[in-house]
């Protein structure tokens, strides 16, 4: 197991999964952000659906299929530039898909006929899963261009993660299909194959013999790409396993994405994944909830001493409070954060069950505490990546 | 759509199957198998002797699912849209996949109707549309927490669904809402009072009981100051939609009990 930092300093692939909302995307980038700071590496983070802010955070008018350098500047603190770069692309589905079959088509005739054909179209414009294949497709590219010592890529919410991850095994299976041979295999030969006629039959009674010749037609043409989609495949199943390859879980404390990260942990173990890092995000830092238990006593206890009564008066006079405002500010200030020390208390013990589960998998887990600044700049990524520490 | 053992965890049940199951008197629950609905189709339409050769239907719907576009998601939705044809329920709640699948997921009928031409699924795709396509019968509930991104996501949401599909929303529902720590005239007071602490303008021991309880705080207001502003961009968008805008409680754990709570909280905003 590599600590987290070392991940970001030695490491060329990071992965990051986690259920939605738990702020996966904003982690990834304050990672990236703060290993270009931090290390002298050029990194890429790609990101598969990044919010306006983050956009305008990062300096960038908006993030598109191409690779885009973020301002230096914007990553310099305190006067001091970042030791690296910093790189971000989104993935565009349509955009890269077409990039790809450019590529595997044999010739350009092929090539032109797949992009306009109907089915084609939309595979790659409608249909979800179509973007599984090709964020892994895009991975591949760049950790393997020269372009940059890590790439970190952020992955689709939750168990869409692993269907991303499951793509280059299912892109095998597809071309390795006996049905996509019957499929493709010539109208004449497939009249009297036996083991076919049945799956004909029912699939001309369903789907109409003129869908039936449409997608006969694009498999056939998609089957030219057998052998470049197959190669690639099994590169990209490759570098998922390298050794400079970590898988990351990010999880808040609450117990719907708690379950799912208990669920990627198991499921990225039983695909041989390498586990690096759990990372507990929006976490109430402890030594504040052990500051706020202590502190409280004696806020209790001063509740009616009319000496600390005088004090609070005296600090707020310039907004001239009436003394109900006085007596019902301070008792919600002792109410609401005892509140907030037993959810406090409570996280604590979820974060020791996550941490006994995490070394199970020979994984750290790290912590981010809670903060109610929303990102407003690079540098507030920096350092929200700089503030992720072991647990 | 998307079983992760939650419904049944809330529902206070055990393990969801494809199979309706009556989880308490007039509820019924399921979970979506695509596999399960592949088999259900081929009973219910194709009526085909020769389909029992066809082998393991995980086998074959894995490469067709795989290869044509939509399968998947015509097999989940032609399952929702079956019960509510037959009246089989009053009402069909679906908890859809995450934001990203769902406008595939509901668009999946108009979809194929454009690519196949003739057939036993032509039809289908027609009374699947005309199903989805009434506002009457069907709307899509959009949930959302009151964050940047989810905030971000609903309003692309409700663009793509009113742009591009002919399924119409219902209501954008914010949830985990957080309180004001303090309300009206007492946020001056709140705020003057942490100005004082910060700059140790106080005998020290005020500070001290004082300090930690209004940093832990400090954050929930923040966050509560953030969420008013995505808040009032969701409810602008909704309002331009013409959809039903409706804020929570901070809602968290599965349990029958939260359900309960809930019930009664949407109850009272509907009411």
């Amino acid at each position: 197991m590599n600590s987290l930092r070392t991940v970001l300093e030695t490491g060329r692939l990071v992965v990051v999964t986690g259920s939605g909302g738990v702020g996966k995307t904003t982690m990834s980038a304050a990672l990236g952000a703060f290993a270009a700071s931090q290390y002298n590496r050029r990194v890429l983070v790609l990101t598969v659906d990044p919010a306006r802010r983050l956009a305008d955070a990062l300096g960038l008018e908006s993030f598109g299929n191409a690779v885009v350098e973020i301002e230096s500047s914007a990553l310099t603190r305190n006067g001091t530039p970042p030791a690296g770069r910093m790189f971000a692309a989104m993935i565009d589905t349509k955009a890269s898909w077409d990039e790809l079959i450019a590529r595997c088509a044999p010739n350009a005739d092929v090539r032109d006929k797949v992009l306009s054909n109907k089915l084609y179209r939309n595979l790659t414009e409608r249909f979800v899963h179509s973007h599984d294949y090709i964020a892994m497709e895009r991975l591949f590219e760049a950790q393997q261009s020269n372009g940059y010592d890590l790439v970190i890529v952020d992955t689709p919410p939750s168990r869409n993660a692993l269907d991303v991850l499951d793509a280059p095994r299912r892109m095998k299976e597809f071309f390795a299909s006996r049905l996509l041979k019957l499929l493709t295999s010539q109208a004449q030969s497939r009249l009297f194959s036996l083991a076919a006629k049945p799956f004909f039959l029912v699939a001309d009674r369903i789907l109409g013999a003129r869908f039936l010749t449409d997608i006969t037609e694009f498999f056939t043409l998609f089957r030219t790409m057998e052998e470049g989609f197959v190669k690639r495949a099994n590169e990209v199943e490759a570098v998922l396993k390298q050794q400079d390859t970590s898988f990351m879980v990010v999880t808040t404390l609450e117990s719907a994405p708690l379950h799912e990260a208990e669920f990627l942990i198991d499921a990225l173990r039983e695909r041989g994944f390498s586990l690096n890092t759990v990372i507990a995000n929006r976490v109430t830092p402890q030594e504040l909830i052990e500051q706020a238990q202590a502190a409280l006593a004696k806020l209790e206890a001063s509740i009616q001493d009319p000496s600390f009564v005088q004090a609070v008066v005296k600090a707020t006079e310039a907004v001239e409070p009436t003394a109900g405002q006085i007596s019902r500010v301070v008792s919600t200030i002792a109410r609401k954060s005892a509140e907030a020390v037993r959810k406090g208390e409570s996280e604590h013990i979820t974060l020791e069950a996550l941490r006994k589960r995490s070394s199970g998998s020979q994984a750290e887990l790290c912590i981010c505490a809670i903060s109610g600044a929303e990102i407003a700049q690079a540098t507030a990524l920096v350092a929200l990546g700089e503030s992720v520490r072991p647990a | 759509m998307d079983d992760k053992g939650a419904l049944a965890r809330s529902l206070a049940t055990t393990e969801l199957q494809f199979a309706a199951r009556e989880v308490s008197p007039n509820l019924f629950a399921m979970s979506m198998n695509t596999e399960d609905s592949l088999r259900e189709y081929i009973r219910l339409f194709v009526k085909n002797p020769l389909v029992n050769t066809f082998g393991p239907l995980a086998k074959i719907l894995d490469f067709v699912a795989n290869a044509a576009p939509g399968v998947k998601e015509i097999l989940a939705v032609g399952k929702l849209c079956w019960e509510v044809r037959e009246h089989n329920y009053d009402i069909v709640i679906v908890d859809a996949e995450a934001t990203g699948h769902i406008v595939a997921q509901v668009d999946a009928p108009a979809i194929l109707s454009g690519l196949v031409q003739v057939g036993v699924i032509r039809e289908q795709t027609k009374w699947m549309q005309e199903i989805l396509h009434d506002k009457a019968t069907t709307g899509v509930v959009i949930v959302a927490t009151p964050e940047e991104m989810p905030v971000l996501e609903t309003m692309q949401l409700l663009d793509t669904l009113q742009n591009t599909t002919n399924v119409g929303v219902c209501a954008v529902v914010a949830n985990r809402v957080h309180d004001d720590v303090v309300q009206g005239g007492d946020v001056a007071v709140f705020d003057s009072l942490w100005q004082a602490v910060q700059s140790n303008a106080m005998p020290s021991d005020a500070v001290e009981a004082l300090r930690a309880p209004m940093q832990l705080l400090n954050v929930a207001t923040q966050r509560r100051q953030n969420e008013v502003g995505n808040l009032e961009q969701l409810v602008a968008r909704s309002r331009e939609g013409g959809v039903m805008f409706m804020s929570l409680m901070d809602i968290d754990a599965h349990d029958h009990g939260v359900v309960a709570s809930m019930t009664q909280v949407l109850k009272d905003e509907l009411q």
